[in-house]
């Protein structure tokens, strides 16, 4: 081993410059393959933070008009969602873990605090919705049972509302204006992913009893008691046929429904991740292939200058497997060091960059969402060093094979 | 009676160029003892390069057969040639061919890496060669920091670190000066003393006077094969003076 090793070191140092200019572009093709894939996860992992707020196995429904004839009734009905549909939903259809029902009321409402005003969308909302949509609580609580069930008129307000509203003081027990009806504010939200987000939640039969909704509901959300993609079709499609059957429109009715599931998204935006990540993984290993026709280049070079010294040691006895493996022991060797060299210096870039990244995030949190935590795993780096051995031993290959048909005599008299 | 070395018989080799070929060797018969001191003579074109590249197996023959010490070379694959090379023969170049990047322990120890001896005692056994050799102090100097004698000196230790049984030498003084030449060519005679046969190619008379067996080669067969006349006169000569 060590003798290999003398070998290879004595003939790289008789022209370290060709060596380096080889390795070159090796450690180059490696480097760039490192911060493409970190970059890859960098953009995934944003992706991921993103909407990891959003149960995974959500579904959410809105109602549309029918766009065919069914039953003898024309097309251009609009659907309307009621309460009875959300209560005989969680009975009849199996798979629905939380169900709520949403009522948006129809225009923007003015919220007043002693002299502060302004609109916002308010929200009507049963308990269950925080199961699905998760929020931070900063104070008070969340709408419960009691609130629903009572139309207690109740409100939660998102943390920007208070900012505008009460400025420093505690809105928690405050009464507040909505439309015209006092309400209290019963807590304080936040949105882990929207820190801007003006919510006022209020309970869902309040809404429908204060304002006129009489027992409609704007849309249904529900999770799923599954995580794959198929059990979710399924519940979704069952969801999709009672509704048709209540509603009296064709289950094969494109827009009598829109239907938003989660699962859908995060697969698509996955099946995305992965596109890029077999695109990037093309990229580089091309990159790569270019490093290696470098050295092959150069090592067929380096057999022809090393003509004779071939047929010396062949003369004296070396087979040609030894020769061989003099040649692709030293590609082996320029592409190993060269990759090496390439990967850390390409982690080391990753690395640094999430250090500046986590500086950025304390002035821009928004940025968490598009781009987190650039790093290439320890798997990656297994592949691209044995992406390395492959091309070492393929750059070698030819001049490998030049090398071991040289023939003693010619060599030798080659002068 | 010692055995044969080499024996040849109806050897005929050919070149093959595109569409022409080349008769070089046309049927020769040679039979060299161990031991013995042959030189080969011719002019250029007569044979005698084709002849030691098949004797040092180097290069394939065509018919004919060609024993090495019993042994029957045919056609055989590379890994095989390389191996009874480097146990049967030392080759000794006219322009030394010796790796220039390795220092002459190195150089002289190369056999023995390719028979798989230890690193340790490669090197020792090289030493101890390089000092036979009076080369001692020049260890571990690279080859260009060597005058032509020494180099050659260098080259007939490598030769010999593998304890061959016959040394092809070709044209091992012609790069070297007259005085020189001299020492070298006392040299290889004292290592055929030794009981190793030694076929020396050369087309300078001088040289091939201080063999004792002289066979010459013209356009692809042996002219004549004979005691050298002059020999015992020439040790002798060297004895007087």
């Amino acid at each position: 081993m060590l003798d290999y090793l003398e070998e290879i070191l004595s003939t790289l140092k008789q022209n370290k410059l060709r060596a380096i200019m080889t390795g070159f572009s090796v450690a180059w093709g490696i480097f760039m393959l490192i911060i493409l894939l970190g970059s890859g996860k960098g953009l995934q992992n944003g992706m991921e933070f993103n909407l990891r707020n959003i149960a995974q196995n959500a579904i959410q429904i809105w109602p549309g008009r029918t766009s065919l004839e069914h039953e003898g009734l024309t097309k251009g009905r609009r659907v309307q969602f009621t309460n009875e549909d959300v209560e005989l939903l969680q009975r009849e259809v199996s798979g629905i873990e939380d169900l709520t029902g949403r009522l948006y009321l129809w225009s923007e409402v003015p919220i007043t605090y002693k002299s502060e005003y302004s609109n916002y969308t308010v929200t009507c909302i049963t308990p269950a919705f925080y199961r699905i949509q998760r929020q931070n609580l900063i104070k008070g609580r969340f709408i419960n049972e009691n609130d629903q069930r009572e139309s207690r008129k109740v409100l939660v307000l998102s943390q920007s509302i208070v900012d505008n509203l009460f400025k420093d003081e505690d809105p928690i027990g405050q009464y507040v204006k909505l439309g015209g009806i006092h309400f209290k504010v019963i807590g304080v939200s936040a949105s882990p992913t929207d820190k801007d987000a003006k919510d006022a939640l209020i309970p869902l039969s309040t809404g429908q009893r204060v304002f006129n909704g009489s027992h409609n509901v704007s849309n249904l959300a529900m999770t799923t008691a599954y995580q794959t993609v198929e059990a979710n079709k399924q519940v979704e499609n069952s969801v999709r046929e009672f509704l048709a059957k209540r509603h009296r429109f064709s289950s094969e009715d494109q827009e009598a429904l829109y239907v938003w599931n989660t699962m859908d998204s995060v697969k698509q935006s996955q099946g995305a991740f992965n596109g890029l990540r077999i695109f990037i993984w093309v990229v580089g290993i091309m990159t790569i292939v270019a490093g290696i026709v470098g050295v092959s280049n150069i090592m067929i070079i380096l057999v022809k200058e090393r003509t004779k010294e071939l047929g010396i040691r062949k003369a004296l006895g070396a087979s040609p497997w030894s020769v061989v493996q003099l040649v692709l022991s030293e590609s082996l060797f320029i592409t190993a060091l060269a990759g090496f060299v390439g990967m850390l210096l390409g982690m080391g870039v990753l690395h640094g960059a999430t250090l500046i990244l986590s500086k950025v995030y304390e002035g821009n949190p928004m940025i968490r969402n598009v781009f987190y935590n650039p790093s290439a795993d320890f798997g990656v780096a297994l592949s691209a060093a044995i992406v390395l051995v492959v091309a070492g031993l393929l750059a070698g290959f030819i001049p490998a094979r030049k090398a071991a048909s040289i023939k003693p005599i010619e060599a030798l008299h080659d002068e | 009676m010692s055995k044969s070395i080499i024996r040849v018989e109806a050897l005929h080799k050919s070149y093959v160029n595109g569409k022409n070929s080349l008769h070089v060797l046309k049927g020769l018969d040679m039979n060299i003892q161990e031991g013995e001191m042959v030189s080969i003579m011719g002019s250029s074109g007569s044979g005698k390069s084709t002849l030691l590249n098949v004797l040092g197996i180097l290069d394939n023959y065509d018919a004919g057969s060609y024993h090495l010490d019993g042994i029957h070379i045919t056609r055989m694959n590379e890994t095989k040639a390389a191996r009874y090379r480097n146990q049967y023969i030392g080759f000794v170049f006219q322009s030394f061919n010796l790796i220039s990047f390795k220092n002459a322990v190195e150089n002289v120890a190369l056999p023995l890496y390719y028979q798989g001896v230890s690193r340790k005692k490669r090197n020792d056994l090289a030493l101890e060669y390089l000092g036979r050799m009076g080369l001692r102090d020049w260890a571990h100097h690279l080859p260009s920091e060597l005058s032509g004698g020494q180099k050659q000196r260098l080259a007939i230790a490598r030769a010999l670190i593998s304890k061959p049984k016959m040394i092809l030498a070709d044209e091992p003084t012609g790069a070297l000066d007259s005085q020189t030449s001299r020492e070298v060519m006392d040299l290889l005679k004292e290592v055929n003393q030794t009981g190793i046969a030694m076929i020396i190619v050369t087309h300078e008379n001088e040289i091939a006077a201080q063999t004792r067996r002289i066979i010459r080669l013209r356009d692809g067969i042996i002219e004549s094969d004979e005691e050298n006349a002059a020999f015992q006169h020439e040790s002798s000569a060297a004895f007087l003076s």
